[in-house]
């Protein structure tokens, strides 16, 4: 089988003034076609090299990273990014924010075409009547939702989000999982999802990755299987509490206090 | 108060009152013309010299514009050099820093006597000389300090670095490149008329100023500084007019 995202032993160090600082370590990663990973891991543990990897901003000092059975060997316009900070171009307008992808990416869209599916895109996530506005004008969760629809604007393969629901209030944040659910119903496509929130991966993802402490290797797999359409009652669930309790155990391994196997 | 008011009505009322104060504090203390000329000792001059006002002023403008254009040519490339750079970052920034130490009222005898009976190109390159720093500094600071973020979304597509520095870098300078152009303005003012005044056989408003100074006509001196001060005001919103246009986004409603 092959998959859509797959990292084959990637090890990596960031060389610093005081010696290599190594991040990953014969990191593998197996993620299906359009199925949603979730990353979770202590703080620093290398969740971000891993987007910048995956995306070919990067490239590992050892193993290999290859997307829809090609290797990876820099970027490539069948990624669509997204992260923490929106970083919406603020002399433009949220529609020609979203549609900035289109004008490096060569697709097969026409302009109008490409107006017409940021406009859907935009009503899809809630921002109907703010195509016009400057991202200055609107919230952070606003703001995030655009960036979103930016980052899938030219139908990208593979998504990559870096913990792009942290910096919002626990309630845009429920909306914006349930943003993604959406997004995902109206067009599949291959996540790898960096955060923090374990409530949060377990609510969007197919498969929880638990990467240990720095430098980091998967050190659990965790795949939830929450049938149907999720909804955000699932989250108190026997089942999703069940998985919850699993990934706060692996986060504490992780994070080195508590011994492997202790409940 | 409406918006128009505050942006015509205010600046003019301030500009009458402070005309006003002047002429009153010379007509108070009863100061002879040769130690301060009041502002109605001017008008007899502007009129009288009305013909060499309009051609210095031209011959000022021109100059100071060309120098100008030439320092934002310049400086932009030099910052765009400095900011993508971190080695030219660290080489040139002393460099430019000594550089722009030297008071320019000390290169300009040295200039006049390099290229003598160029006064144009002596005037433009004293006006270039003088305002390209702040230029080149904003520009290097605004590219070096974009955030890795905005430089991704487009890498990640494999978007060229010319590319980036279009579509990103460029926009994202602006607000800082019209803040220095605005000090640049009024240095470059400052550039023309040390040359103007310096050079044998000057021309431009400080030419007129020197002449004044040797026929120990004062109100005419003053004359020729409230002129500087006019254009110099002309200029500085004709960049306001510019940064309105192309970075307008960067000014936040009124709150």
């Amino acid at each position: 089988m092959t998959f859509q995202i797959e990292l084959k032993g990637v090890t990596h160090a960031y060389r610093t003034a005081s010696g290599p600082l190594p991040v990953l370590d014969d990191l593998s990663l197996q993620i299906p076609e359009h199925s949603f990973c979730a990353v979770v891991g202590p703080s620093g543990c290398g969740k971000s090299t891993l987007t910048r990897l995956v995306s070919g901003l990067m490239r590992p000092d050892q193993g290999e990273v290859w997307l829809s059975g090609q290797k990876v060997t820099g970027p490539r316009p069948t990624v669509g990014m997204a992260f923490q900070n929106p970083v919406l171009l603020e002399w433009r307008t949220i529609l020609e924010n979203v549609l900035l992808p289109l004008e490096i990416v060569k697709t097969p869209m026409s302009r109008a075409e490409g107006e017409a599916r940021a406009r859907h895109l935009l009503e899809l996530v809630g921002l109907k009547g703010f195509e016009g506005k400057k991202p200055s004008e609107l919230s952070g969760g606003m703001r995030q939702r655009a960036s979103l629809c930016r980052s899938i604007i030219h139908k990208p393969d593979v998504l990559i989000l870096d913990e792009p629901f942290g910096a919002l209030d626990a309630f845009t944040r429920e909306d914006l999982w349930c943003t993604m659910h959406d997004l995902r119903a109206e067009e599949p496509f291959t996540c790898l999802l960096i955060t923090h929130d374990l409530r949060e991966s377990v609510f969007l993802a197919d498969q929880v990755v638990v990467l240990s402490g720095r430098p980091a290797h998967a050190q659990h797999i965790l795949n939830v299987d929450l049938q149907g359409k999720r909804s955000l009652d699932d989250l108190y669930s026997q089942k999703a509490v069940e998985m919850l309790a699993v990934l706060r155990h692996q986060i504490q391994v992780a994070q080195g206090r508590v011994p492997e196997g202790a409940a | 108060m409406n918006d128009r008011f505050l942006k015509i009505g205010v600046p003019i009322l301030f500009i009458v009152a402070v005309i006003a104060i002047w002429e009153w504090l010379v007509w108070f203390y009863q100061l002879p013309n040769y130690r301060m000329a009041s502002p109605s000792d001017l008008i007899p001059k502007f009129w009288q010299f009305r013909e060499l006002f309009v051609v210095a002023s031209w011959e000022t403008l021109w100059r100071t514009v060309v120098g100008l254009a030439l320092a934002v040519a310049f400086g932009t490339g030099l910052g765009m050099i400095m900011g993508f750079s971190r080695i030219a970052r660290e080489g040139l920034y002393p460099l430019l820093v000594g550089f722009n130490a030297i008071p320019k009222a000390t290169v300009v005898p040295i200039v006049a006597l390099m290229f003598v009976g160029q006064h144009d190109f002596n005037t433009v390159l004293i006006a270039f000389m003088i305002s390209f720093f702040p230029i080149a500094v904003s520009v290097s600071i605004g590219l070096s300090t974009l955030e890795p973020e905005y430089r991704d979304i487009l890498r990640a597509l494999g978007a060229s670095k010319f590319t980036i520095f279009w579509k990103i870098a460029l926009p994202k300078t602006l607000p800082e490149f019209f803040g220095a152009l605005k000090v640049a303005v009024t240095l470059a003012f400052i550039g023309t008329n040390l040359m103007e005044i310096v050079s044998p056989h000057g021309r431009g408003l400080g030419a007129l100023f020197d002449s004044g100074r040797i026929s120990a006509d004062y109100p005419l001196m003053f004359a020729v500084l409230f002129m500087l001060a006019a254009l110099g005001i002309l200029l500085f919103y004709v960049v306001v007019a510019l940064e309105r246009i192309f970075a307008g986004w960067a000014e936040r409603a009124p709150s």
